[in-house]
């Protein structure tokens, strides 16, 4: 039969037989896994075009000087033509070392980083301390979870306009700390609190998935080792930090990782908190990017562009140290 | 969990007088069990987080009851004339419903069109090793990182050569771009809960390899199914920078693009705005409450394994 369960058959992939010529090899690879690969074809070819081609192709724009005067574009029934031309790596000379780089990069840079590290290790300790919560036997459990997975589960660009209108100057959370005769901050115009209500709205908006991810992840953690632990004389931190913790090991670095790249690449949340033209240096690398392709006139597509290929390797860089960490202690839930 | 302790230190006797223990009844708790002000505690803790998690969507609420676009200044003058006139207005009056279609078109055939590939891909992974599956795991895993930033550039050129701009395909090809990985991810940890025994016993019964897949894993995964249409499903409602780049005219705006319209520089209009919002939630919600009893067992089936 063509179908090829490897695990069920208990074969490990050192305790393979003498190697075959190259053609039968093919001959056999077609045979043995002509399922797999039509299963797998979809993806391949959907990822291929959506997502394989434009990167090529954007990869290539970076190289260019294109914006949108100079691209094909039709007016009426006129065709104008590409006129951009082939410039090489000036474009990421001119980001990260160009006059005036700072402004443009690296504090966006910093600021990304920042934003990251506090969100994700917000999300994650009042995730984990939630799911705690939920998981201890009491009354109304199943309610605390219905609306503790709210947040979640209305449309992020719903919540940001709510917090946008509890965050106007005289909106409701200034009444509040007025009343309170606390000082009342600028949040959607000081630089600095335009990034603490972004960073606090996102943190609402991502503890539910940490939350709900963790809570499986404690449940899924024999009892009997709290009862060993116990039984030995551990105390509840030290449950905690060594029955807990490793338990969750494999579930919080495959969460922290997604948690990582979401943040970094998250758009929504500040795009539509301060607008699309408000807030420049609260404005996170993915979004000043497209304020610089889609936000702008002319729009600089290749700087945009070349913006992306740096968020990339920058995340790219960050996940090859993650799994190199991760392999050492053997963690990874791939 | 009782059995550990023997029965003489259950909580509710009186051991004060008794037992040598007394000044620390803590030790003579039974696992699990706490004291009432542990309870408290507890309570009082997710009280507090449930408000937080509760009010910005309430006030939303609250707001798209009041007349005036400028109420969310003056809250306290809502209580007097609430009404629904604002949802009134927003379903004659604006595109509220062509919105909703296209909002619909675009994220039923997201979940659709991605649950099924992701569904194939998770389940070739998961039974099979084959030459590529290490770069095909990479790869699922690493196009979550794409940021928007380098794609949409060149989509939208490759959109407009194919004559795809402003249409629902666009939309829905790219969202699939986007959630079909971690789907398949996720759905993979899923079948990798399922026995190979069962695939096995429907191949001795002569099921082909596909027969196998569609008539005896696909049904005993739908917990897993569930959860990944609704991350499917919620990603497309979501998506905001393809969404606002590519549809052009405002009958093809998804919700999502339709919400900022309220907002433009010179004037908001909370009001409408609040109550579109609330319109918007209330389906959404309605479908995660649906899914969400297999929310945890689906995301964390992947975690959980090691």
């Amino acid at each position: 039969m063509t179908v090829a369960i490897d695990r069920a058959t208990g074969r490990r992939s050192g305790e393979r037989p003498p190697r075959p010529g190259l053609g039968q090899r093919l001959k056999n690879g077609y045979q043995r896994y002509w399922y797999a690969y039509a299963m797998i074809a979809p993806v391949v070819v959907v990822l291929g075009i959506l997502v394989g081609y434009p990167l090529v192709r954007g990869v290539y724009l970076t190289l260019t000087d294109a914006n949108s005067l100079n691209s094909a574009r039709t007016i009426g029934v006129n065709h104008i033509d590409a006129t951009y031309k082939f410039i090489g790596l000036d474009n990421y000379q001119d980001i990260l070392f160009g006059p005036t780089a700072y402004d443009r990069f690296w504090s966006h840079f910093l600021w990304t980083v920042f934003w990251t590290v506090a969100c994700v290790t917000l999300h994650y300790v009042i995730g984990l301390g939630l799911a705690m919560m939920l998981d201890q036997k009491l009354r109304g459990r199943t309610v605390y979870r219905l609306l503790l997975v709210l947040p979640w589960a209305v449309p992020t660009f719903v919540t940001v306009f709510s917090w946008r209108i509890m965050l106007a100057d005289s909106g409701v959370l200034n009444q509040i700390l007025g009343a309170l005769h606390l000082p009342q901050p600028q949040w959607l115009e000081d630089t600095f609190w335009q990034r603490f209500a972004a960073i606090m709205v996102n943190t609402w908006c991502g503890v539910p998935f940490m939350m709900l991810s963790l809570l499986g992840g404690l449940q899924s953690i024999d009892s009997s080792l709290y009862e060993a632990a116990e039984m030995d004389g551990a105390s509840a931190w030290q449950r905690f930090r060594h029955v807990t913790l490793p338990g969750l090991r494999s579930v919080s670095s495959t969460v922290v990782l997604l948690g990582v790249i979401w943040t970094f690449n998250q758009f929504a949340i500040i795009f539509l908190l301060f607008g699309p033209t408000g807030a420049p240096d609260a404005q996170i690398l993915v979004t000043w990017a497209y304020f610089l392709g889609f936000g702008q006139q002319p729009r600089d597509f290749a700087q945009s562009a070349a913006y992306g290929v740096l968020l990339l390797s920058i995340l790219t860089v960050f996940t090859s140290f993650y799994f190199r960490w991760l392999k050492r202690n053997d963690q990874l839930a791939v | 969990m009782s059995t550990t302790t023997p029965p003489e230190t259950a909580p509710g006797l009186p051991l004060t007088a008794a037992a040598p223990a007394a000044a620390r009844p803590r030790a003579t708790r039974r696992r699990g069990e706490r004291g009432p002000l542990g309870t408290v505690l507890l309570h009082g803790g997710l009280v507090l987080a449930s408000l937080i998690a509760l009010v910005p969507v309430a006030w939303l609420f609250f707001l798209s009851l009041g007349p005036d676009k400028d109420d969310y200044l003056h809250p306290g003058r809502i209580f007097g004339r609430a009404g629904f006139a604002n949802y009134a207005f927003v379903l004659q009056h604006t595109g509220f419903f062509d919105w909703f279609k296209s909002t619909m078109i675009v994220a039923l055939g997201t979940t659709f069109i991605g649950v099924f590939v992701a569904a194939t891909t998770g389940y070739a992974v998961s039974r099979m090793r084959f030459p590529g599956y290490k770069p095909l795991m990479w790869v699922l895993l690493l196009t979550q990182a794409f940021p928007i930033a380098i794609l949409i550039v060149p989509m939208y050129e490759i959109f407009g050569e194919l004559g795809l701009i402003d249409t629902y395909w666009a939309l829905i090809l790219i969202n699939c771009s986007t959630a079909v990985p971690y789907s398949a991810w996720l759905l993979k940890g899923y079948f990798d809960t399922i026995p190979f025994e069962i695939d096995e016993a429907g191949r001795v019964d002569g099921l082909t390899p596909f027969g196998t897949f569609f008539r005896l894993i696909l049904p005993l995964a739908r917990p897993g199914l569930a959860v990944a249409a609704f991350y499917n499903f919620i990603t497309a409602v979501g998506e905001v920078a393809f969404a606002t780049t590519f549809m052009l005219d405002d009958s093809k705006y998804t919700f999502a693009v339709g919400l900022q319209t309220f907002v433009s520089e010179h004037d908001a209009q909370w009001n409408y705005m609040a109550a579109t919002a609330v319109l918007i939630a209330i389906p959404v919600s309605v479908f995660f409450y649906l899914v969400q009893k297999n929310l945890v067992t689906g995301l964390t089936a992947g975690g959980t394994k090691g």
